[in-house]
């Protein structure tokens, strides 16, 4: 118990960051297993919710900023589909994914050109960023409240998915693209909620991110998108509850091989310069023992 | 930019390719036409271009200084507040009499991304725009990486606030202006050793960097011959959640906690050691004394000490001329970092336009070759102090420190005393 209470803000932050990165996995697993392509722009969605809340909260409160801030990724997500990846449908798979790649660069290099390169500050979300003590570790409300907000999301998702017409097409779709057309499915509608779910997500995921960690640049989707990436396949690739549960056990995983030296009771500067080596290489541990992550379904060969 | 996804990215790419290619070879046929076509773009494209470059006709009486400074990525902020001082400096003197004539002074701009690989590049469009003399780069690591290139194209170069030793060292065509991190090093260790009494530092530096790196050895070394102790660690590249390493310095019970890192890393530190109620001062290095620092620390609970190059107060008409100059135009109020704050950088960038322009003059010769050999001797009084180089790596000869802290209640800097070593 006391080395609990010790090393409680390491595993606060893991669960905190294992939160954010989940929302962000949903949006990648949603989307691959509906068009079996891997949205690199997801992360630079992200990216640009938290821009968008940087300019906006500017001249607007927060009780507009934050719902116009959701509609606004949620319309970009629409956009992006429309635009980049809807007129491929037919087209090989690896177009859409280079298609995917271009749109990362353009909102990457748009957010460069209006950021002029500078890191912006993310303003102070009352409530959200206030400090608290728990258990004599001080930390943020918003470390507290996104796991319980993920969770709360995840199920609200998976009703969705369940007992919707919408969620009902969606499994279909995913299951079989062409027989579900067949079927009388609305394909491209479908497509279109999948990608406004998951940007509906990252837009949920960035506020309660860029909260904890207040400086938004033109690159700062990268990282968190890999990670989210990397959840998703862990995993297993179009899953939804194993996208979550990839996302905790590699924001935890991260925080607690930071906290290697407190933690483990090994002192060294190793444990945090290697932190990602160990999160990256446990990944690969983990596929090399189950190749198709942890909830992954089998693949079957259709004759 | 993030090298690390883009790396991954290409090798996704790679791989999908080797796998379809096969399957490309049968569309090619009906995709001749359009082959056809997008050669007559770029057919004609390049000879829009030829066109364009044939514009420009060389002035005679012009004499270029090249800006080798990063405009985006993690030093971004800093470099243009570097650049806002050479400009405000070309603002006041546009002009330098060499020999009998008097030459205009054109800044040529090249914006470095604080990213070690883009460096080579920045540096051959300075070279190759015909740059006379170069001025930068805020960072060490890219002044580093680019040291090469301008060695080739035989161009000196005036290093401003790269501190990093291995700038100058072993050649002869790169100078430097400011203090050099063993200096900066060995007074911030004196300083938390004796002032702040700490025996027990934390040393956060960026993995890969050279001047984070580097100041954060150079302070490990003075502090443990003083006989303190130091818990020393370093995170990647991308790292945007320091709450870990903020704990790590608690439970280790340190009592100053030392980051000479980026701006950028700065701002998210100074934040969540504010939230999680670090409970030491926070040191660092010249990096720091930027007006990013300041909105980051207003209002928090943060006690940050800096060591830099000039206070701002020093030299009061050149403060006022400064302001006044950046008050008047909103984009340099912007790439001031929004706010009228004078940072040490800018007074460096400031004087190093003036130990340029002093050199041609020496020189009397706008040959690259000429000034090089005439920066040795060059001599100057700039706001910064003044400003004599010794003869062995061509770095500054200083033994002044300026030490700020920040006030988090008015959001400016307080000046400390001054740490003079002999």
């Amino acid at each position: 118990m006391e080395f609990f209470h010790q090393n409680l803000s390491y595993f606060l932050s893991g669960i905190s960051v294992g939160g954010q990165y989940a929302l962000i996995a949903i949006g990648y697993t949603m989307v691959y297993g509906i068009l079996r392509l891997i949205n690199f722009a997801h992360g630079d969605v992200f990216m640009c919710a938290g821009l968008m809340m940087v300019y906006l909260s500017s001249t607007l409160p927060f009780t507009i900023t934050i719902p116009l801030v959701l509609l606004l990724t949620v319309l970009l997500g629409f956009v992006i589909e429309r635009v980049a990846y809807m007129p491929l449908r037919s087209a090989p798979r690896m177009s859409v994914m280079i298609s995917a790649i271009g749109v990362s660069y353009l909102l990457q290099n748009a957010a460069l050109y209006f950021t002029g390169g500078l890191a912006k500050v993310y303003p102070e979300i009352p409530f959200l960023s206030n400090s608290i003590v728990i258990w004599d570790a001080t930390t943020r409300v918003v470390t507290i409240v996104t796991p319980f907000l993920t969770v709360v999301l995840v199920i609200l998702l998976t009703l969705l998915i369940k007992h919707t017409k919408i969620g009902m097409a969606m499994r279909a779709v995913s299951r079989d693209f062409e027989t579900s057309q067949l079927m009388g499915i609305k394909i491209n509608r479908v497509i279109s909620t999948t990608f406004m779910i998951g940007s509906l997500l990252a837009s949920v995921a960035s506020l309660l991110y860029f909260t904890n960690y207040a400086s938004v640049t033109p690159t700062s989707g990268a990282m968190p998108g890999l990670k989210a990436f990397v959840a998703a396949v862990f995993g297993g690739i179009g899953s939804i509850p194993g996208a979550v549960i990839g996302a905790f056990i590699i924001g935890i995983c991260e925080n607690i091989i930071k906290g290697g030296a407190s933690i483990f009771g090994i002192p060294g500067s190793g444990w945090t310069t290697f932190s990602d080596a160990f999160t990256f290489a446990f990944l690969i541990v983990i596929l090399v023992v189950k190749p198709t992550g942890l909830f992954g379904e089998k693949a079957v060969d259709k004759v | 930019m993030n090298a690390f996804t883009r790396k991954v990215k290409n090798c996704i790419i790679y791989a999908i390719f080797k796998l379809t290619s096969s399957s490309f070879t049968f569309e090619m046929e009906e995709k001749n036409m359009k082959r056809t076509m997008l050669s007559v773009l770029i057919l004609s494209l390049a000879a829009l271009t030829l066109f364009a470059g044939g514009g420009s006709d060389a002035d005679s009486t012009i004499v270029k200084i090249g800006v080798f400074e990063p405009a985006s990525g993690d030093n971004g902020a800093g470099g243009k507040q570097e650049t806002l001082g050479i400009q405000f400096a070309n603002y006041v003197t546009p002009t330098v009499q060499v020999g009998d004539t008097e030459y205009t002074v054109e800044l040529v701009i090249a914006d470095n991304e604080s990213s070690n690989d883009r460096a080579a590049t920045a540096a051959a469009t300075l070279i190759n725009a015909g740059s006379s003399v170069v001025l930068g780069s805020y960072g060490s690591g890219v002044s580093i990486a680019g040291s090469d290139t301008f060695r080739v194209g035989g161009v000196p170069v005036i290093g401003i606030t790269c501190t990093n030793p291995q700038v100058t060292e072993g050649n002869s065509h790169y100078f430097r202006i400011c203090f050099l991190d063993p200096f900066q090093g060995t007074v911030l260790a004196n300083y938390a050793y004796q002032t702040l009494g700490a025996r027990k530092v934390y040393c956060l530096a960026k993995l890969g960097d050279d001047y984070s790196g580097g100041l954060v050895n150079y302070f490990v070394e003075r502090f443990t011959s003083l006989g303190g102790e130091v818990v020393s660690e370093t995170f990647p590249e991308g790292n945007s959640d320091f709450t870990s390493y903020i704990a790590n310095a608690k439970n280790s019970g340190c009592e100053v906690f030392f980051s000479p890192v980026s701006t950028e890393a700065a701002q998210l530190i100074i934040n969540q050691a504010s939230s999680q109620n670090l409970g030491m001062s926070i040191l660092a290095g010249d990096t720091w004394d930027s007006n990013v620092i300041l909105q980051a620390a207003k209002g928090k609970n943060v006690d940050i000490t800096i060591t830099t190059f000039y206070p701002e107060g020093a030299n009061p008409e050149f403060d006022s001329a400064f302001k006044e100059w950046v008050n008047a135009d909103a984009t340099r109020l912007s790439n001031n970092g929004g706010d009228d704050t004078i940072s040490a950088v800018t007074a460096m960038g400031y004087d190093a336009y003036y130990f340029a322009l002093q050199a041609i003059k020496n020189a009397a010769s706008t040959d690259p070759g000429d000034i090089m050999e005439a920066l040795w001797s060059t001599e100057i009084d700039g706001v910064t102090g003044h400003i004599a180089l010794e003869q062995v790596n061509g770095d500054a000869i200083r033994n002044t420190v300026f030490v700020k802290h920040a006030n988090t209640t008015t959001g400016g800097w307080d000046a400390l005393p001054a740490v003079v070593v002999d």
